[in-house]
């Protein structure tokens, strides 16, 4: 078994509050991440793809294939975007890095037409990341 | 379902790889230019990762303040600018390689984190320490599901 990682890019804003606690509680658990103006980050996509080496090609799935999902189902849908407000996932959910690797997860893993997908990485920023293996 | 959420820190600290258990001709064998009596430190990146669900009402899988609080308390002031061998308890007798201090961090947040997690059952999954840019050594907890504790 082999894993292959191929890695994408987006910029995008959040910020992180739920309509059900109090804006004392917000501050208290969210505090900096609670502004509801919104902040942002370049974030870092790993996705990480497992199977067998193919004897022919000698690849476990066309990279181009993959980069060409990541783009349309994930970059195009995040890049550029206010998290909250734009994309569909986050209008009642809050766009955490967790809940950002696990909509990811969940908008690939249909539509991987080779290999398996084995795990999302998402980093916030070089020093804090999440890890989703889909269960 | 669970998430894997990991932090990265620094620190830097000082030590010396060498052990009564062996003769100064084998110390300097086994160790080599680490074996220095005098010395030499390194700046050390620790990566994190606790492991739980995610908290439905904050999205998050654990307080990041908390987990900074506790991380800080618990290893970065205890080793930050420290010489390992002289300034840890445990590295008395125990050479601070960074296996051993992989373990040592690992015993060190385990339950102060575990017991932070409450009721939603966070569990330290993996500790990894960078000794340089070049070595890296990794601890990852007992029972960890295949796969889940490698970077």
């Amino acid at each position: 078994m082999i894993y292959v990682t191929r890695r994408a890019e987006f910029s995008a804003s959040h910020y992180y509050h739920n309509p059900n606690f109090t804006p004392e509680e917000n501050q208290r658990v969210f505090g900096k991440c609670s502004n509801p103006l919104g902040h942002g980050h370049n974030y870092v996509v790993d996705v990480t793809v497992s199977g067998a080496i193919d004897p022919v090609t000698g690849m476990v799935m066309d990279l181009k294939e993959l980069k060409i999902l990541l783009e349309r189902e994930v970059i195009q849908l995040m890049d550029h975007k206010f998290l909250n407000k734009e994309v569909p996932a986050f209008a009642e959910k809050n766009p955490t890095t967790e809940n950002i690797a696990v909509e990811i997860w969940n908008l690939l893993a249909p539509k991987l037409a080779h290999g398996e997908l084995h795990r999302i990485r998402v980093y916030e920023n070089p020093d804090l990341f999440a890890d989703y293996y889909g269960e | 379902m669970m998430v894997y959420l990991t932090r990265r820190y620094r620190f830097s600290a000082g030590h010396r790889l060498h052990t009564e258990a062996l003769s100064p001709e084998e110390n300097l064998r086994v160790y080599g230019k680490c074996n220095n009596p005098n010395g030499h430190g390194h700046n050390y990146l620790l990566e994190v990762t606790v492991a739980g669900a995610i908290n439905a009402a904050t999205g998050m899988v654990f307080d990041l303040v908390k987990l900074d609080g506790i991380v800080a308390g618990r290893v970065l002031d205890k080793l930050d600018h420290k010489n390992l061998n002289l300034d840890m308890e445990n590295f008395r007798a125990k050479v601070p390689t960074t296996e051993n201090l992989c373990l040592e961090i690992y015993d060190l947040l385990r339950h102060p984190l575990e017991e932070a997690g409450g009721e939603g059952g966070l569990q330290l999954n993996r500790i990894r320490l960078e000794e340089t840019s070049l070595n890296s050594f990794e601890c990852v907890a007992e029972g960890a599901g295949a796969g889940k504790g490698k970077g």
